[in-house]
């Protein structure tokens, strides 16, 4: 039985998800040969550290660590600190100056620690960076959580595409504009009013500009395009053009058409922009699923449909990097 | 020289060994043929399209002789534009002169707007705009939609292309 111990950087609504999944997953991740043994947990307020793993019902219904935290030492110091295998950075993501993930995420793989994470500020500012840092110390850097949430992307061409080319990229990258954009489209809702009831149920934050703008779906594609494509793109090598100037009249008319309107995301060209899907195509999927076609020299086109974001969705695609880490050829032990 | 013929077909068997008899009879050289049985018009015939090269006086004769045995000819000529692409605009797209956005394409030589929609809301709302546009080749649409692009950018309209239109 392999032992990893995983210090747990955030406790938003991602962290509390990996909580989750690791505790209702524990006896099948056994069963592999993997004992996920969460020793710490460590947001603004504090670390709770415990070395022969945290009970989660001391964590049950806590919202951060003020009370609980038995560590008065937080980010960077924390990660140094904490003997542990990994580090799961799950804190508020920043694309422009990527912190404080980034200075958590150098901080974990200077010091030898595997780092899993759903954080794309980081990666987005620094990926070549952080790649090569993993590189150097002989560690592993995983993030499919990054893009497309629970939909396998990324493992999905490093592993079952190995060998392919790829030629491109394009998909729906952010479940809030294809939310809004179904509404508008079914319910002939005007862009305002799909918003509202977008933020009412949740799925869109109080300040929509970060999704409704194309700013998130053009982190994601940065990140496909350092990571896939090898290439050294920035944000604001991306050009972007989000959905507020969508009509519902525009919708219907592209619907009687034949076409859908969604914000596609593009690499290697590096664009985002509210394109016409035939109805017909793969990419027409609604409500807030992701979707992503990947074109290849060998295998054709091959389309992935998921859920893009939430608590549990998101932990699981964390858990599937860090048993990729541990199950993986590359890694003694 | 080089034309097309757009015919009209009863879902019977044995109808588009008919269609092609007078190609064979005139000497026409059958270039392709697309047997779109999944499009069937609402009169519930099945278009189909050929292209072919042939003595141009010849094709009056084949004309006639399609219709002779019950053949609908919808459109029959040279055939200029092979390529077409869907485009939507949104913004002022009638009072940004929606007539010099057409001849921006029209003008061109090699393209056509063959197809037009217009939603208006509402005095001062934003109005969209449904085109479709012929060319003469892949590289026409290309150029079309580089000249949409840019009437986009000055007239402050939102240009939404499809994404065929990417694999030009």
């Amino acid at each position: 039985m392999r032992e990893v111990r995983i210090s747990l950087v955030g406790f938003g609504i991602v962290g509390h998800g990996v909580l989750e999944v690791v505790r209702r997953k524990r006896e099948l991740l056994r069963g592999i040969g993997l004992d996920l043994k969460v020793v710490s947990v460590t947001d603004i307020k504090g670390t709770l550290f415990d070395a022969d793993g945290i009970d989660p019902s001391i964590l049950h219904g806590a919202r951060n660590m003020e009370g609980i935290a038995n560590l008065d030492i937080i980010g960077k110091e924390a990660i140094q600190e904490i003997d542990s295998d990994l580090v799961v950075e799950v804190t508020p993501t920043n694309i422009v100056h990527g912190q404080p993930g980034l200075g958590h995420i150098e901080e974990a793989l200077s010091s030898g620690k595997h780092v899993v994470t759903s954080n794309k500020g980081p990666l987005v500012v620094a990926y070549n960076h952080l790649q090569e840092m993993a590189q150097d110390n002989g560690v592993m850097l995983k993030y499919e959580a990054t893009v497309g949430g629970t939909m396998p992307l990324i493992s999905l061409i490093e592993k079952n595409l190995v060998g392919n080319e790829i030629l491109r990229i394009r998909g729906i990258f952010n479940g809030t504009c294809n939310y809004i954009l179904t509404r508008m489209m079914e319910e002939r809702y005007t862009y305002s009013y799909a918003l509202t009831e977008a933020q009412e149920l949740g799925i869109a934050e109080a300040d929509p500009a970060y999704d409704v703008d194309g700013i998130d779906t053009a982190g994601k594609v940065v990140i496909l395009a350092n990571s896939i494509f090898g290439m050294d793109a920035k944000y604001e090598d991306v050009s972007v053009t989000g959905i507020r100037d969508i009509t519902p009249e525009a919708l219907n008319l592209a619907w009687e058409r034949g076409y859908h309107i969604k914000l596609i995301g593009e690499v290697p060209a590096l664009k985002v922009m509210p394109m016409l899907v035939p109805r017909r195509s793969p990419l027409a999927v609604g409500g807030t699923l992701n979707v992503a076609s990947i074109e290849t020299d060998l295998s054709g086109t091959i389309t992935v449909t998921g859920l893009g974001a939430g608590s549990i969705e998101t932990a699981s695609a964390i858990v599937s990097d860090i048993v990729s880490i541990y199950t993986s050829r590359q890694i003694d032990g | 020289m080089r034309l097309s013929m757009d015919l009209e077909l009863q879902d019977i068997p044995g109808q588009l060994m008919q269609s092609l008899e007078p190609f064979k009879r005139y000497k026409g050289n059958i270039i392709s043929v697309v047997h779109h049985r999944d499009r069937k018009t609402p009169r519930g015939t099945v278009p189909v399209q050929i292209v072919f090269e042939i003595d141009p006086s010849n094709i009056e004769n084949i004309k006639n002789h399609l219709e002779e045995n019950g053949i609908v000819v919808v459109r029959a000529g040279e055939d200029r534009f092979i390529e077409e692409i869907s485009v939507l605009l949104i913004g002022h797209v009638l009072h940004t002169d929606l007539g010099d956005t057409i001849d921006r394409i029209d003008s061109t030589g090699f393209a056509e707007v063959e197809d037009l929609s217009l939603r208006m809301p509402g005095i001062e709302e934003p109005s969209s705009a449904y085109l479709r546009i012929r060319a003469t080749g892949k590289e026409e649409i290309a150029k079309s939609l580089s000249i949409l692009r840019h009437v986009g950018a000055e007239k402050d309209l939102l240009v939404i292309e499809p994404i065929e239109a990417e694999k030009i």
